[in-house]
């Protein structure tokens, strides 16, 4: 066993062992936690492939930011297990069809039948890279000349889909007092303080 | 006698395996990296409280060892020997993993920092985005710090810094893609020697508003003041790190230093040019100042600390709000107008992309 042999056996247990975790830790801020170290172990073994690209892009995006919105969110929540727990049985058979569906298509993907570039059989013919080899001027290469137009729309679907998400969960409420730190920041000093003159009154 | 103790070493050395005598070396290295960075670490806590002791006209510690030079080791040995208090009803294992999660990046990000030509413990290829993915996890301890403790303080604070650190990576991801179109590349030895030629070549010239910013989001990210919110004495005691104590608690510290640390050798790599020294090209190429030296590297990363530890005792805490506005509302739009700006400037061939 080769170094290289360990390191996958380790982070592959890991993946599984922290995808485990996931669902069955009755905590949800756990289950986010161990989301979080499956994705870290996840990218560990796509850096194995040579893909340091995207694995370090899947710790940077889904690892530091998705994720701790992810756990903003559960954080908040006051949960409560006895609740989670109902209705176990029937999550349960939604939640095997779903894992058979994946694993069928990973089958399908990486066994005998898929395509010829992905299967086991092509492993034999892959070959390792050179130290001088960069995964990122690699995709960047592909990206930006043979699939350009998926790129540019996959970005502007993304685009549309921030603006639609941005335009959903803003609401203007006419009715609360709220400051506006642009005009706190441009207020001058005669417009802090207003002297008037008024006489005098009697008190009564 | 000493030959004879050498010979044994070497003999002793020879019989790992081939491997293991790698490992050994990487680890060897690593301690290089990082006794000195702990060192560092200590002694800016203390230049901390000297330098904002003489901005406020005090004369800061100066009891401990020569003028207060043993200072940050007393605080060491005497946080050592607290207790660690753990709070009952906290999650015993989160609240112990929290420390060491926001210790770990800063800790592990140096693994690519070059400090001169060549000396760097990974040249890897994807240096610049391996910084920020590493960066940008930094905020877990935190947030794990803030729930475990099962303190309404501690989760505010950690709500606080969760959306504070979100915001202001884009704004810093958005200058390092400043960095990268300038450069052309994401290794760090190669975005430092790009900035080759003298003060004018570096970075900072074209990309001075990439650098505001993330100079800036720098700050903000490792939450310093003004930008302490997670810490905030007067509204939440102390934040997320409330329930903590002893050694936990300044273990919380060693991160944010580091940080600090880490931020101002960043800057000074992207942007000021690292380990080249500013009169190349100004000087004749053997004179002693024009050489490229690790103390160049040093002393800029030293301007960049200093003004972290400046900003504390000049300005006073941003209200929240006024920090998210200046996150999204004004440093994204800033960096992505200098980006088409930068896409202009490559089109045109002018600065750095004139060669």
């Amino acid at each position: 066993m080769t170094i290289i042999d360990f390191l996958f056996f380790l982070f592959a247990s890991g993946t599984i062992a922290s995808a485990l975790g996931v669902v069955a830790s009755k905590n949800p801020v756990h289950s986010a936690l161990y989301l979080v170290l499956t994705f870290v172990s996840c990218a560990a073994i796509w850096l194995l492939l040579e893909a340091e690209f995207l694995a370090i892009t899947l710790v940077l995006v889904y690892v530091g930011a998705v994720m701790v919105l992810f756990l903003f969110v559960v954080m908040m929540l006051d949960i409560k297990v006895a609740e989670m727990r109902e209705g176990f049985v029937s999550y349960l058979f939604v939640g095997f069809l779903i894992a058979f569906m994946m694993l069928a298509l990973m089958v399908y993907v990486v066994g005998p039948v898929g395509p010829d570039v992905m299967g086991i059989a092509a492993l034999d013919n892959a070959t390792r890279h050179t130290a001088e080899y960069s995964n990122t001027e690699a995709l960047g290469e592909i990206l930006y000349t043979d699939y350009v137009l998926a790129f540019e729309i996959a970005a502007i679907i993304l685009l549309v889909a921030i603006i639609a998400a941005i335009s959903l969960t803003l609401r203007r409420r006419p009715n609360t007092k709220h400051q506006s730190p642009a005009k706190q920041i441009k207020v001058k000093s005669d417009e802090r303080l207003k002297i008037i003159d008024s006489d005098a009154e009697e008190l009564k | 006698m000493i030959d004879s103790f050498l010979a044994i070493g070497l003999d002793v050395w020879d019989w790992f395996p081939a491997d293991m005598q790698t490992l050994l070396f990487i680890i060897g290295k690593i301690l290089l990296i990082l006794l000195p960075l702990l060192l560092c670490v200590a002694y800016i806590t203390f230049a901390e409280r000297k330098v904002i002791g003489y901005m406020q006209s005090r004369i800061g510690p100066n009891r401990v060892g020569f003028r207060g030079w043993l200072q940050p080791i007393a605080d060491a040995l005497k946080l050592m020997f607290k207790e660690v208090i753990i709070p009952t009803k906290s999650d015993k294992y989160l609240f112990l993993i929290a420390p060491v999660l926001s210790i770990m990046p800063a800790l592990a990000a140096w693994a690519v920092i070059p400090f001169d030509r060549g000396v760097v413990l990974t040249d890897v290829n994807a240096g610049l985005l391996y910084v920020l993915a590493l960066t940008s996890i930094g905020v877990y301890g935190v947030i794990i710090a803030g729930w475990a403790s099962n303190s309404k303080y501690a989760i505010i604070s950690s709500l606080r810094v969760g959306a504070q650190i979100v915001a202001y990576e884009i704004a810093m991801g958005f200058a390092l893609v400043g960095v990268l179109m300038a450069s052309g590349s994401l290794n760090m030895s190669v975005i430092v020697e790009g900035q080759a030629g003298g003060i004018g070549s570096w970075y900072i010239w074209p990309l001075f508003p990439m650098f505001f910013v993330y100079f800036i989001s720098g700050v903000a990210e490792t939450n310093r003041a003004p930008f302490d919110v997670a810490e905030g004495e007067s509204e939440i005691v102390a934040g997320f790190h409330v329930e903590y104590s002893g050694m936990a608690f300044a273990i919380f510290f060693l991160a944010e230093y580091a940080n600090i640390i880490l931020i101002s050798a960043l800057t000074a790599l992207l942007f000021l040019g690292g380990w080249l020294s500013p009169f190349e090209g100004l000087l004749a190429a053997d004179h002693w100042l024009a050489g490229t030296s690790f103390f160049w590297f040093f002393a800029k990363a030293c301007i960049f600390a200093f003004c972290f530890l400046w900003f504390r005792a000049t300005f006073p805490r941003y209200r929240y709000d006024q920090i998210m506005r200046l996150g999204w509302k004004v440093f994204i739009p800033v960096t992505i107008v200098w980006l088409v700006v930068e896409a202009v400037m490559v089109v045109a061939e002018v600065g750095p992309w004139a060669v």
